[in-house]
């Protein structure tokens, strides 16, 4: 239809079309593929709406008696949890995260080492974390908090690391300049330049830890998803239900404390 | 404090170096804190060392990774299934994304429109994808679907949060130019918003394909489908060999899905 | 759509091409931004509002096309209230407006062409928008009007963001003589720019005007640039008009009444 304008005015230029349509042309095979190979029951599709209606249903009123009994507890223990392994993760992550910002440590075969760290901490799930933990450990909240720290080492190693290479050169300039020893110019180098980052990513993998651990307990490993896990094996839908509506609003509330405590340190 | 000139060294230094009291408070805080939390929950000195002693033994498990044929078929199409809910989850999840997160952008909609849309992606993101997917096992049975649709969840969760917020960022002055030529609504959105955000949206995009990869080889702990489920069933067999296979496999999945999005990403530059 | 054109067509040929009443607009209750505002503008040419920051003259200029919704008052344009129009009626009224910004607002990622033929959008439904199909004429004329506001066709498929203010300010015009307008109204037009680049814009648009026949309503703080370019002054101070006649007539005393205070401009 707009053949003859086309001379004048095209879009993209030959390649840049090319490489779009590439795109879009993998995406459709992609999809196609997948939705013909995945065993899909169509069955089971056109009744989820009915038997989602019908969990809910079951699932109210709630079991209010189950709170103080066992969900308090639980849920208090799950926070424990996501805060005592952010802890950790910190702890372990600073160093690290020292050791991988190339501008601090000038030797690639260490921040290569960092790097390795990290991907492999980030690569395995907390799940499957927290699997290897219960397994060495026990079930309980050890191996919870020792999943939570190990997955988010990797996460907050890597951004804090970024940060660092982000610092500016010239305080550090000056430090060196007037002799300065390592540590001075650590801490007053490059800390003051990107403590507001590190705290921010810290509040980050907190809120994100404590929708996590709310899952550790599936496989043993403490919490709220213990209390959850026997509710679903029993088919108790309105302890179920109460259980939902607990981790709701908790991970409702860290969201606002999280964002309350970044506006007020940075 | 005082702004009178100081007499003595002593207080210069104190006011060059004021004692920051709300940040020692602060750390001291998080001290108790975790002696604390510590105390109230289980975890002992001595169940540590005992688990360390323990973890060389399952370790010697693990090793040497499970390599028989008919058991590296079983990772195979496990992971074939994770790759294609990952695909169809951040499909379809991206494809609802785009219209709640315009919804739900404050400048854009009016305030009981946005607050709407801005509830549903509340929900979407405040559960984790593994308890939706439990209520989608539930739901529609064992199996692919359910984990696809907790990871369409997940997806509407994080990319229409994101996108929302993109879009909110954004400079109003193009779109104020366009409405002052009498364009319609639609197309005030396709050349004066999407312009300015596409981009950004195909980085998120290609993210949660990347997290949704990670994510779908988890739902099968709970039944949803993929290598999760032959990750958990040799796991309670005790068949150590076989996870570490697996968890091998999974990361350098990943590590490739991970690859691929950079590039991708470079694309639409 | 063709019977709106119908009202067009047949209104009064000569009527004001713009006549506001007793336009008033509060942006909070009792605190008028503009009181009492009575305007008629019949010629082709340019007019110039001046007066000081904050009086007022952008809610002016908004009122008219409704950017900003006036709290009282009439505003005719060809034949109809714009004051008192629809969602859907006002769209259509908006498309005879064309409207140059201070910052330009073009669609800075979009390329230069994109951003002209968006003075089209009113007249093309959206989903030709969104494959780029603007009708074969249309972009003839996106070609040629850039050709007249003094870029050449080799910066039809450069991006927005590479140009100068000034350049910007030429596509911006060339997108608003693109809806083919019978009102143009420029807020600030000048006043991102330098003061050279400010005079070949402003000659822009005073040739523009009278080549086209088209009445330019522009507010301007400048007002060496208003007395040399426009045709007719308004002055207005605190919401209010104060002085309104040919730049010959201004003098020392009106202007100390826009602006208060005395001997600054001398």
């Amino acid at each position: 239809m707009n053949t003859a304008q086309q001379a004048r005015w095209v879009r993209f230029t030959p390649t840049e079309r090319i490489a779009r349509s590439m795109v879009y042309i993998v995406v459709v095979v992609a999809v196609i593929w997948s939705l013909k190979t995945v065993e899909v029951i169509p069955e089971f599709l056109y009744d989820a709406p009915e038997q989602t209606a019908d969990l809910l249903s079951r699932m109210w009123p709630f079991d209010w008696g189950y709170y103080p009994t066992v969900v308090h507890a639980a849920m208090i223990e799950t926070i424990h949890i996501a805060t005592l392994g952010t802890l950790l993760s910190l702890v372990a992550a600073l160093p690290l995260a020292f050791m991988a910002a190339r501008n601090f440590t000038p030797f690639p075969v260490l921040n290569w080492v960092a790097q390795f760290i990290f991907v492999t901490s980030r690569s395995v799930n907390s799940l499957v974390w927290a699997l290897l933990f219960v397994a060495i450990f026990g079930p309980g909240a050890l191996a919870g908090i020792l999943a939570i720290a190990f997955r988010s080492i990797g996460f907050v190693g890597r951004l804090f690391g970024e940060a660092l290479e982000e610092a500016q050169k010239g305080p550090i300039e000056a430090l060196n300049a007037i002799g300065a020893p390592g540590s001075m110019v650590l801490a007053k180098g490059y800390w003051p330049q990107a403590e507001p980052a590190f705290w921010s990513i810290a509040l980050l993998r907190w809120d994100i830890n404590i929708r996590e651990s709310a899952v550790l307990g599936l496989v043993g490993a403490g919490g709220i998803g213990l209390a959850l896990n026997a509710s679903l094996d029993n088919l108790y839908w309105d302890e179920v239900g109460l259980i939902l509506a607990v981790i709701l609003l908790v991970v409702m509330a860290t969201e606002i404390i999280s964002s309350k405590i970044r506006a007020r340190i940075i | 404090m005082s702004t009178s000139p100081a007499p003595n060294p002593a207080s210069w230094r104190s006011r060059a170096f004021p004692a920051r009291w709300n940040k020692r408070m602060a750390w001291l805080g998080l001290l108790l804190y975790v002696i604390y939390a510590t105390s109230i929950i289980d975890v002992t000195w001595e169940r540590f060392v005992r688990g360390i002693a323990n973890g060389g033994t399952f370790l010697a498990r693990m090793f040497p990774p499970e390599t028989a044929p008919e058991r590296m078929a079983l990772v195979y199409s496990g992971l074939l299934e994770s790759i294609q809910i990952a695909i169809l989850s951040t499909f379809f999840g991206v494809l609802l994304s785009l219209p709640i997160a315009l919804l739900a952008a404050r400048n854009l909609m009016p305030p009981m429109v946005s607050w709407a849309a801005r509830g549903v992606i509340a929900i979407c993101r405040s559960f984790h994808y593994v308890i939706v997917s439990i209520l989608f096992v539930k739901a529609v049975g064992f199996g692919a679907l359910a984990g696809i649709l907790a990871l369409i969840v997940a997806t509407i969760g994080f990319v229409a949060k994101l996108f929302a917020e993109a879009v909110e960022e954004m400079s109003m002055k193009p779109v104020e130019a366009l409405r002052a030529t009498g364009a319609p609504f639609f197309s005030i959105i396709f050349l004066a918003v999407l312009p300015q955000v596409a981009a950004r949206f195909i980085g998120f995009t290609t993210y949660q394909l990347d997290s949704n990869l990670r994510n779908s080889t988890m739902v099968g702990i709970v039944g949803g489908g993929g290598i999760g489920a032959t990750l958990f069933t040799a796991y309670r067999r005790f068949d150590y060999d076989l996870v570490l296979t697996i968890l091998i496999a999974t990361i350098i999945l990943i590590m490739i899905a991970e690859a691929l999005a950079t590039r991708l990403r470079r694309i639409f530059q | 759509m063709a019977k709106t054109e119908q009202i067009h067509m047949s209104s009064d040929r000569r009527q004001p091409a713009l006549s506001i009443k007793a336009l008033r607009k509060e942006y909070r209750p009792g605190q008028p931004v503009l009181r009492n505002i009575n305007l008629d503008i019949a010629e082709p040419g340019i007019t110039a509002i001046i007066g000081p920051s904050g009086t007022g003259k952008s809610t002016l200029i908004r009122c008219i096309n409704r950017l900003v919704n006036p709290t009282a008052g009439e505003i005719w344009f060809d034949g109809i209230d714009m004051a008192g129009l629809d969602r859907r009626d006002l769209r259509k009224a908006r498309r005879h407006i064309g409207m140059v910004f201070q910052e330009y607002n073009l669609v800075e990622r979009l390329s230069v062409i994109e951003n002209v033929l968006c003075g089209r959008l009113g007249y093309v439904p959206a989903w030709r928008a969104f494959f780029r199909r603007f009708p074969e004429k249309d972009v003839e004329r996106a070609f040629q009007l850039l050709d007249s506001v003094g870029l050449g066709a080799d910066f039809a498929t450069r991006r927005a963001d590479q140009l100068s203010g000034g350049q910007r300010q030429r596509v911006g015009i060339a997108r608003a003589l693109m809806q083919e307008p019978k009102l143009m109204l420029a807020d600030e037009p000048t006043s991102s720019l330098d003061p050279k680049t400010s005079v070949e814009i402003m000659e822009l648009l005073s040739a523009l005007s009278t080549q086209g026949a088209i009445p330019v309503l522009v507010n301007i703080h400048n007002v060496g640039l208003a007395r040399r370019f426009a045709g007719r002054i308004v002055g207005m101070s605190e919401g209010e008009v104060v002085f309104d006649g040919p730049p010959s007539d201004i003098t020392d005393e009106d202007l100390a009444k826009i602006y208060g205070g005395e001997g600054w401009y001398s």
